[in-house]
């Protein structure tokens, strides 16, 4: 497959997390985590620094635990297929307000860009709608970036986006490593301070 | 039925769940949580979430923690190997969890190629953080849960209660 028009991720994920209003992010191992960072760390993001193949089901737990509020999974292709059977289990559960992007470049970006199952047409998308998410795509430009955005809002879901990236490794950009932090902001920030006392 | 075997512990399990407010119900199935699954299904202040491998419930629980509500992981001893490097995430992020783990692999085992990790579970919960608890007396299993559940959450612990294969009765495929 020819990679020479995927998309720059920093790009993609500053478009996604735009004026993102009520959204709640996971933000999954690695370079996903450092986008985030890079689009603006925020306490409703939670970046994870390990357990890898658990940020769509740290998602899940989060969307049951907040159906009003739009919930974004943003992973690596890496990171989607250590948790692929939690596509299944997502897809029973189908939380309306779950959207799984993944920022696909065929490759372990962390270390040494050894390629992916997704390098040898292993196709997540198809994955997920075999795994029951009423809307799953491949999306190769930023018109269909932008195009996501509104839609991880719209609470349609659940949804799953697989997006061709490059396979770059851009300046590092790192959210705090601290998990309690990580875990008391976020909570802080969603549920008021009497978070604390619960 | 003996005085011992009419003790409903799963009902038991359900009301301290209860108890305690939790709302997610993640599992995979096992013979000796069946009953607790039942009653659990049947409960609508309970979401029942069946995974597909065991390590998925340890991050909906913390996914559910960040969201303001309660998770307990069901399970057998043989997911507890299953859940090792997610626990991480549990430590590194003081995440409080509920785990309870039917115990295979112990009193009256048949099947050998479940005793290695029935044998290993409390040493691999203990490697990675999780406060264990036993119950092996049906009378006392809802207050091990009860009391795990407020170790968890209001503790801030990640707290595994093995019931044990006396409690349930080993599994046989002669019946």
């Amino acid at each position: 497959m020819s990679r020479a028009n995927a998309l720059d991720r920093r790009a993609v994920v500053r478009t996604l997390l735009h004026e993102r209003g009520t959204l709640l992010v996971v933000a999954g191992l690695g370079a996903p985590a450092w986008d985030a960072t890079a689009a603006g760390d925020h306490p409703l993001t939670f970046p994870l620094w390990g357990a890898m193949g658990s940020a769509a089901m740290i998602g899940l737990g989060l969307a049951i635990a907040q159906p009003e509020r739009p919930v974004l999974v943003l992973t690596g292709d890496g990171e989607q297929l250590m948790g692929l059977g939690s596509l299944a289990t997502i897809g029973v559960q189908r939380p309306a307000n779950l959207a799984v992007a993944v920022l696909d470049n065929e490759h372990y970006g962390e270390t040494g860009m050894q390629p992916t199952a997704t390098a040898a047409g292993v196709d997540l998308a198809a994955i997920a709608a075999g795994c029951g998410f009423p809307r799953s795509e491949v999306i190769r430009d930023m018109a269909g970036v932008e195009a996501l955005r509104p839609r991880l809002q719209a609470r349609h879901g659940p949804l799953f986006a697989e997006i061709k990236i490059a396979a770059d490794s851009p300046p590092l950009v790192l959210p705090p490593r601290d998990g309690g932090l990580l875990k008391s902001r976020f909570r802080a920030a969603l549920l008021g301070p009497d978070a604390a006392l619960a | 039925m003996s005085a011992r075997e009419a003790v409903d512990w799963p009902a038991d399990i359900h009301a301290a769940l209860q108890a305690a407010a939790v709302r997610q119900i993640a599992y995979v199935p096992d013979a000796g949580h069946a009953r607790l699954i039942k009653l659990c299904a049947a409960d609508p202040a309970m979401r029942m979430v069946p995974l597909t491998t065991e390590e998925e419930g340890i991050a909906l629980a913390a996914g559910a923690w960040l969201g303001g509500e309660r998770a307990v992981l069901l399970m057998q001893s043989s997911g507890v190997g299953n859940c090792i490097n997610t626990l991480g995430m549990v430590e590194a992020c003081r995440f409080p969890l509920l785990m309870v783990v039917t115990m295979r692999g112990e009193f009256g085992e048949f099947n050998p190629w479940q005793v290695p990790m029935g044998r290993a579970t409390p040493a691999v919960l203990d490697a990675a953080q999780v406060v264990v608890h036993r119950a092996s007396e049906a009378s006392a299993v809802g207050a091990v849960v009860a009391g795990a559940a407020r170790l968890a959450f209001s503790g801030y612990q990640a707290v595994a209660v093995l019931l044990s294969q006396q409690l349930i009765g080993a599994k046989s495929f002669e019946k």
